[in-house]
């Protein structure tokens, strides 16, 4: 764990050179997010630990089985550690996030980064891929559209998109996945409906994950964009007589992209929440399936090691995208200093 | 669509929203009273499929989903608004909170906030729910609570955003209470943009219960709500897949009223949003063949109007000839602006522009002229509120974009060219400049750096509207100084627009007093200075201004200073 | 030209001024904004006090008030410095000193009636038209609008008349000054003519003295008696206004007089 900090760590300090370190806002604005990153994973360390004893039932029991004996069920508390006092646990927690050491689960007795290792890919694969395609339709649609309609014209082509969005948008995810299946899956039989075993059991899960942040992402597009056409700095631009081109690639699009990439980076993280919901519908077998089998089996470890890479996920998300916007927009950045 | 225009509260969304709203309340009061028996009671009929007696079907133990869907309304609505209400007070209370603690607590405060609406709030309310033991109850709790982070940062930032308007500091000084300020000033001026955030947070909560109760961690039978039902459906989804439907429909239905009523009521609060779409009927150019005189601008009855609406220019005309500096002057409103852009033809799309004839030299400003052409011949130079130039491109770029364009010259050849014409305008450091952000020059330097640009490019015509209002007055001198220059090395014509008589009696040849759309007054400079004016609205301007006096007065007593 | 040739602004002998500052100093972060300011407002006089944006004039204004914390020096309103005194009598001499924003667009809360705004500057805790109408109502004639505003919001006046409200509110506590900030920058020139003219003709009815805030020359110059010149933090010259613009002593105040278009060495070429 500490490791991954560390490489975190490097990255944006590292940066600066290829730009010059004399500009001093870098660093200060490097300092600044790695401190916001130690923060929020400190924030997390705490909050999972005293958190996670709170869900009840007794893991102890729990591991052993329902029909162990109170020797045996002694046994395995002691063994887990559950016996030492709180402070005690915590040490040796934090102390093994030191060595990349999570614990191991109460259920199946692995090593829990293991466990999380196998199932990160899955989630992950998921997710890039869904904010991939919902980046590369939203942003040209959105545009379109802004365009289009832009000054009160084509009053039909708004309301259809604002209609389409909002019905799109009214499905929650997992409704779509359901849909997804029983048209896709259950009645044409093109899709498997659920499992991980090839790349078209990867296309529902996808579908079911990035319609709703499409619609999002596109609607917020949309009403940049037509903030943006009303800025003064395009009417500088129309009037140096630019073709229409140029001028939504080199004058509006970069500053649309600013809103966009930070809404994207919420979305993104979210997703990860969402993932947990498609993961369930398609047997997907990632992380989100991982932490409700392990409520369920009140296996600490593995909630606590699941909960804490999802947040240092999405803390890093965040953190990338602000990284992102400071290179395009240095005035985000100078904003602080 | 026309019915509608009054009121504008009344648009089709709320419209929708509303219906839709009243009718998911009726049924969630209704259903399960008039539908308990044939949702819950246990029949030999399972599984069956649609019929005239089981719509959607039945489940695996017979009892009809229909009505289950339509039953479990109330439960649903009853836990969203539930956890609306949470997260909408618990948020209002913390945001508000943070906004009244001590900076030092308010910053520490907002980081953690910012750590906690980064965590993907469904998997923090899976874990609340598994602590609290998976109910009613705790689920409404799980996702109440998950909501309060985000909904607090928004009000904690909407209270600081108001907390810099000049009211509130004015209270302040006035010694009003920090909590009087939050209950008079702030809260009262939030409440619009919060009630639209709380719908959203309706249709969020709705989502992430039924999600909850969709994993198994929610809801639990015999209870059931619309991701119970879902949940429940999945399991037969091969032998029976139309008992998905009804609880998706519910779900979609309820999520569709919440976001139709939040567009509806942000569009109102936003008035770019609810801007009304207007046909514009296209003006055919007049075939105006262009006359033998020897003005290079001609403008003959001019007017300018929101279509339907009112006029704004009524029947401008006006001649410049070539080299020469015509001023249009004149207060906020007087169509001094909208007259230039128009000769300019850069009208704003939403505006209507008619004319007996619009030309620049010999081109049609009705018409579509050639895009190269206009860019080469007339140069615009807008106010500079900071904002004439993109933010997120250098000046490099954004000064070298004509030649670029329209003169056909490489990338380092408009370098060079506009490096030079930089230091000509008395820019320091030209190409250090090119390489940097707008916001880095100070507003004279980008002026000069917008003028310098039409040395390269030497247009026919320069619309320059309100070049230099927003400058300091040495910033000013400095910035007028250059158009000078400009008219004298290269004969630029220029239409210059100002509401300061003093800048234009500096520096042009003609002025056009305007008033509510019309010229009033032709003057001369000189006519200026010496106050012969005519027309009572001229008159009244000129009194209107202070002027520096610096005349020696016979009983100033003359003290040293 | 030093600090010290630039004179202190004569006073009257017996009216201790509403308003002096003695050395003060104010800095954000790293960055001084004033530097060593000694500005005197005598009573019953308008002092002007121009300066290009960013020169530190606002801040001035704003420190005066209590927005700004000064790091060094004393703000002394009527001769008792603001900044020792304890926080029962700070309250109560703030409320000698009146701020007048620029912005008419938010310097009146929107979802406040005029009266509601009125109310609470004379009574910050229940701010309760009813109570005060007799006030209110003088106030109002005072800025020459209509009682029957009392009922009215923010959002049905113009620019103009939002400030004649600012300026109402500033007046109802009957103070011994006012920090005028810019008050007219944002109008045309027609409505800024006719609060200037109110301003002048206040002048002979109110007790207060005034501190008016601008950056156009010309406008302190029908306004005020006595102005002072700031430029990068610092006052560079101060005096009667006739005397500095017609003989300004200091570098900055001849190019600052030549750049006025319209005024005696103005020229383009």
């Amino acid at each position: 764990m500490s490791a991954s900090i560390v490489h975190q760590e490097s990255q944006p300090v590292a940066a600066p050179p290829t730009t010059g370190l004399r500009e001093r806002p870098w660093l200060r604005f490097s300092l600044r997010r790695l401190g916001g990153l130690v923060l929020s994973f400190v924030l997390l360390v705490g909050v999972t630990f005293v958190i996670v004893p709170l869900i009840p039932g007794d893991p102890a029991i729990a591991a052993a089985g329902q029909e162990a004996s109170g020797a045996q069920i002694e046994y395995i508390r002691e063994e887990l550690g559950l016996d030492q006092p709180l402070y005690g646990q915590f040490l040796d927690y934090v102390g093994g996030l030191f060595t990349l050491d999570l614990g191991t689960s109460f259920t199946s007795g692995e090593d829990v980064a293991s466990v999380i290792l196998a199932r990160l890919p899955f989630t992950a694969e998921l997710a890039v891929l869904a904010i991939s395609l919902v980046l590369i339709i939203s942003v040209p649609v959105g545009m379109l559209v802004a365009y289009l309609t832009h000054g009160g014209r084509r009053p039909w082509l708004d309301h259809l998109f604002n209609f389409v969005t909002s019905l799109v948008y009214s499905v929650p995810q997992y409704v779509m996945a359901t849909l997804l299946v029983v048209v896709f899956a259950v009645g044409l039989g093109l899709f498997p409906a659920a499992g991980a075993e090839n790349l078209s059991s990867l296309v529902l899960p996808t579908l079911a994950l990035m319609l709703l942040p499409t619609c999002v992402v596109s609607r917020v597009v949309r009403r940049e964009t037509a903030v943006v056409l009303d800025q003064d700095y395009i009417r500088t631009a129309r009037g140096w007589r630019i073709g229409q081109v140029r001028l939504f690639g080199r004058y509006v699009l970069p500053n649309v992209i600013t809103t966009t990439l930070t809404l994207s980076g919420l979305i993104l993280a979210a997703q990860l929440g969402g993932a947990i919901v498609i993961e369930t519908v398609f047997a997907w077998p990632g992380l989100g399936q991982g932490i409700v089998d392990a409520i369920l089996s009140r296996d600490y470890p593995v909630i606590r090691g699941t909960i804490l890479i999802l947040g240092l996920m999405a803390t890093v998300i965040i953190i990338l995208v602000d990284v992102i916007l400071a290179i395009i927009d240095p005035r985000t950045m100078e904003a602080e200093a | 669509m026309n019915s509608l225009k009054r009121g504008g509260l009344w648009t089709p969304s709320m419209m929708g929203g509303l219906l839709l709203g009243l009718c998911l309340l009726i049924l969630a009061v209704v259903a399960p009273v008039m539908l308990s028996t044939p949702a819950s009671e246990l029949t030999g009929q399972a599984g069956q499929d649609p019929s005239a007696d089981h719509l959607l079907g039945t489940d695996n133990l017979g009892r009809d989903n229909l009505a289950r869907a339509l039953v479990a309304t109330r439960l649903t609505l009853l836990m969203t608004a539930g956890a609306t209400i949470l997260a909408v007070v618990g948020g209002m209370v913390v945001g508000v909170g943070i906004w009244l603690s001590s900076p030092r607590v308010r910053k520490i405060a907002l980081r953690f906030l910012e750590t906690a609406v980064a965590y993907p709030s469904l998997i923090f309310a899976l874990v609340i729910a598994a602590i609290l033991r998976p109910g009613v109850v705790s689920s409404v709790v799980a996702i109440g609570i998950a909501g309060i982070p985000s909904f607090a940062r928004l009000t904690a930032n909407l209270a600081a955003k108001i907390s810099t308007s000049e009211y509130v500091t004015t209270a302040r000084l006035l010694g009003v209470r920090p909590s009087a300020i939050a209950a008079r000033h702030i809260l009262p001026n939030m409440a619009e943009p919060l009630l639209i955030l709380a719908t959203t947070v309706f249709a969020l909560s709705l989502v992430e219960l039924s999600a909850l109760s969709f994993i198994g961690l929610g809801v639990q039978s015999p209870s059931y709500d619309f991701g119970l039902l879902l949940n429940e459906s999945l399991t037969q989804i091969y032998t029976q897949p139309t008992s998905v439907v009804g609880p998706s429909v519910m779900i979609v239905l309820t999520g569709l009223a919440a976001m139709l009523l939040g567009d509806a009521l942000a569009a109102r609060a936003n008035p770019r949003a609810s801007r009304r779409a207007v046909r514009r009927p296209f003006t055919p150019a007049v075939a105006e063949i262009p006359d033998r005189d020897t003005a290079l601008v001609r403008v003959e009855n001019l007017r300018v109007s929101v279509p339907g609406g009112a006029d704004l220019v009524r029947g401008v005309s006006l001649t410049i000839e070539p080299g020469e500096v015509v001023a249009l002057v004149g207060e906020s409103g007087s169509g001094k602006s909208l007259t230039s852009m128009s000769v300019a033809g850069l009208q704003a799309e939403e505006l209507e522009v008619q004319a007996d004839v619009l030309r620049v030299d010999d081109m049609n400003m009705l018409g579509q002229p050639d895009r190269s052409r206009l860019g080469r011949e007339i140069s615009v130079i807008y106010q500079d509120p900071g904002s004439t130039f993109n933010p997120s491109l250098r000046m490099g770029v954004q000064l070298t974009e004509v030649l670029r364009t329209h003169l056909g010259m490489g990338r380092r050849r408009a370098r060079k060219l506009i490096t030079e014409a930089l230091a000509q305008v008395n820019i320091s450091e030209p190409a250090h400049r090119l390489r940097q952000h707008p916001h880095k020059l100070s507003g004279g330097m980008r002026q000069r750096g917008m003028i310098a640009t039409t040395l390269v490019t030497t247009p026919k015509l320069i619309v320059a509207d309100e070049p230099t209002t927003a400058l300091d007055v040495t910033v000013q001198h400095e910035v007028l100084r250059q158009f000078r220059r400009i008219h004298r090395t290269q004969g630029t014509a220029m239409l210059f627009v100002s509401h300061d008589l003093g800048v234009v009696e500096a520096l042009c040849d003609r002025i056009l007093v305007m008033k509510e759309g019309e010229i009033v007054e032709h003057l001369t400079p000189a006519q200026l200075k010496s106050h012969d004016v005519r027309h009572p609205y001229t008159k009244a301007l000129m009194e209107a201004v202070p002027v520096v006096d610096v005349s020696p007065r016979v009983t100033a007593p003359q003290e040293s200073l | 030209m030093t600090a010290e040739a630039a004179n202190q602004v004569p006073m009257d002998i017996d009216t201790t001024p509403p308003l002096e500052t003695r050395g003060l100093y104010v800095s954000f972060g790293h960055t001084s904004v004033l530097r060593d300011v000694d500005i005197t407002v005598p009573a019953h006089t308008v002092v002007g006090l121009v300066g290009e944006s960013g020169s530190g004039k606002s801040t001035l204004g704003k420190t005066v008030v209590g927005i700004n914390k000064p790091r060094e020096g004393q703000v002394l309103v009527h001769g008792e410095d603001v900044f020792s005194v304890g926080k029962r009598r700070r309250a109560t001499m703030r409320r000698q000193v009146q701020y007048i924003p620029q912005d008419p667009f938010s310097t009146l809360s929107p979802r406040r009636t005029v009266g509601q705004t009125l109310a609470e500057a004379l009574d910050p805790r229940r701010a309760k038209p009813s109570d005060h109408e007799q006030a209110i109502a003088r106030a109002l004639e005072q800025v020459r609008l209509d009682a029957n505003v009392v009922e009215k919001y923010p959002y049905q006046f113009s620019g103009g008349q939002r400030q004649r409200i600012a300026i109402a509110r500033a007046l109802i506590l009957q103070p011994r000054l006012i920090i005028a900030d810019e008050i007219t920058s944002a109008l045309d020139v027609s409505v800024q003519a006719e609060i200037l003219k109110l301003l002048r003709s206040l002048e002979s009815t109110i007790e207060a003295s005034m501190l008016f805030i601008s950056h156009n020359l010309a406008v302190v110059q029908t306004l005020c008696e006595y102005v002072a010149v700031m430029h990068q933090g610092v006052i560079v010259e101060q005096g009667k206004v006739d005397d500095v613009y017609r003989d300004p002593q200091h570098e900055y105040t001849r190019r600052l007089l030549a750049s006025v278009p319209g005024s005696e060495g103005f020229s383009l070429d």
